[in-house]
């Protein structure tokens, strides 16, 4: 028992070090190459534009199923439908759409990319980039990560966006609040500070699954059951640190007053 | 007896993988315009000894000197980038990087290790495409081709950089006799045409007997005949005897389990 906990120890204290030592090289190859302008233009096109139509979609419905809960709460409790352009507002923006944007990018192109790069490694390909006078890092790792720190905050604000004006329909069709109190709720109380609260989360999950699913990728092993390993891992790494990370942000920011 | 330069000297080299000790005190002396061939059954350790010598490896003991340079622990990317320079290395399966086209995939190299204008690369791919054999496919992508084109891509992209050796990780596997005959022939022509440096790990003794100016044998981690092929043949060594007879009667025994 406790060998065996001594074990998982060791491992995942070995595996955080050699996340960071790539963390270090993707600095270091950052400012001493030449940044691959054109990979690095097709992982936003693969990870941040084709993203968009299930961000607006998941954004939407979540905005909607927030004024629909939030309402029927107010209703039961103040007898009407009060504050829910505020909350619906204040949860998007603040927690729901960084996590919700960063989940979905996760499943969708993070997976992805844990998959690719697993393949290139048991195929030998990560190999042949370094016989050709290129590495890992530089040729694969970097874009990627560019790819989704611009990427998941854009399409956090597109869900931002989306789950507000679901929100707004539900609460004017459905709920019976007035348009303008809904719209006034969110502009006399959503400020910057939110936006920014909001954005910092969104950068900060996004570099976590882009170290996660390169070095995940990087560090296949065993063939084609190994990418299938690798990608499973990926996926579920990146949602518990994104949740782990979202707790301790926030009591970060708060602190800040953020 | 002429003076040859030695290439690559390998000494007493060793690597292991955790508890597995794959080489186990290598010496080999690789001659400046010479193919040597590694034989050997599978296994053994003859990719880990190529992968070391291209530094895709970093040996666990001994030295490998290749062109007057220490390189066993060089460490700097800068450096090995210079090493590779004069390196090409041709993968098991080719490792053609899915993502790109067959004419992408071959002057890949040319971007990092030379500095030929991009203006010239469809005329190279064109050139080292003929060289192997193959035509009109630089549009193309890797998984519309059959397993020997892969292969014989995967050589003209090795080509285009010019390298002055070139390791190659079972040249033949994989393709049809006459493919493999035309593979061999071009192997020689490199040498007679352009003195490459050629180290070859085969398991198909007609095209080692063919190519080879010097024959070595690996068996648990070390050599166990470095010759001529004229003394390959007339051995006594009775491992190299059972390898070369293809029998499955002799001191070596396959490990059928494990």
């Amino acid at each position: 028992m406790f060998k065996k906990f001594g074990k998982f120890l060791i491992y995942f204290f070995t595996q955080f070090g050699l996340a960071t030592e790539m963390i270090k090289d993707s600095v270091f190859w950052f400012f001493k190459s030449k940044l691959e302008i054109s990979q690095t233009l097709q992982q936003i096109l693969k990870i941040g534009v084709e993203s968009v139509p299930v961000i607006l979609m998941t954004g939407l419905f979540v905005g909607m199923v927030l004024a629909l809960q939030a309402g029927n709460t107010m209703q039961n409790i103040l007898s009407e439908p009060l504050y829910i352009g505020l909350l619906v507002g204040f949860s998007l923006v603040r927690e729901l759409g960084p996590v919700l944007t960063a989940f979905v990018i996760a499943g969708r192109a993070g997976a992805a990319v844990t998959a690719e790069i697993g393949t290139m490694r048991v195929t030998e390909q990560i190999d042949a980039l370094s016989t050709l006078g290129t590495n890992p890092i530089r040729y694969l790792v970097i874009p990627r990560l560019i790819a989704f720190m611009v990427s998941i905050p854009i399409l956090t604000l597109f869900s931002d966006i989306m789950g507000i004006f679901g929100g707004y329909v539900v609460s004017v069709e459905a709920l019976g609040v007035p348009s303008h109190t809904y719209i006034s709720d969110i502009t006399t109380y959503l400020g910057i500070d939110d936006l920014m609260h909001g954005l910092i989360k969104a950068i900060s999950f996004a570099f976590a699954i882009g170290v996660i699913c390169c070095y995940k990728g990087l560090n296949t092993r065993n063939g084609a059951e190994g990418v299938g390993k690798s990608t499973t891992g990926a996926v579920v790494i990146s949602m518990v640190i994104i949740l782990v990370i979202d707790y301790f942000l926030t009591a970060i920011l708060h602190a800040f007053g953020v | 007896m002429p003076l040859v330069y030695s290439m690559i000297k390998i000494e007493n080299l060793k690597k292991h993988f955790g508890s597995k000790h794959i080489l186990n005190g290598v010496n080999l002396e690789i001659k400046d315009g010479e193919v040597t061939t590694i034989i050997g059954g599978s296994g053994t350790g003859k990719s880990t000894l190529i992968k070391c010598i291209i530094r895709l490896l970093e040996p666990d003991g001994g030295k490998i000197i290749v062109d007057g340079q220490d390189i066993t622990h060089l460490n700097n990317e800068f450096e090995l980038a210079k090493l590779r320079k004069n390196f090409g290395y041709l993968f098991q399966e080719g490792a053609l990087f899915d993502s790109l086209t067959v004419g992408e995939n071959v002057t890949f190299g040319l971007k990092y290790l030379t500095d030929t204008p991009k203006s010239d690369y469809a005329k190279i791919a064109r050139e080292k495409l003929a060289l192997v054999g193959l035509k009109n496919i630089e549009n193309l992508r890797p998984s519309e081709l059959s397993g020997g084109m892969k292969k014989r891509v995967s050589l003209a992209r090795v080509l285009a950089t010019n390298p002055k050796v070139i390791l190659y990780d079972e040249p033949t596997s994989g393709l049809d006799p006459i493919m493999s005959e035309i593979i061999s022939q071009l192997i020689l022509d490199l040498k007679h045409k352009l003195g490459v440096t050629s180290v070859v790990i085969t398991h198909d003794m007609k095209s080692a007997f063919e190519i080879s100016d010097t024959l070595a044998m690996l068996y648990e981690g070390k050599m166990q005949l470095v010759a001529s092929k004229e003394e390959f043949r007339r051995t006594q060594n009775p491992y190299v005897k059972q390898f070369i007879a293809g029998s499955a009667i002799g001191p070596i025994q396959m490990k059928i389990s494990d």
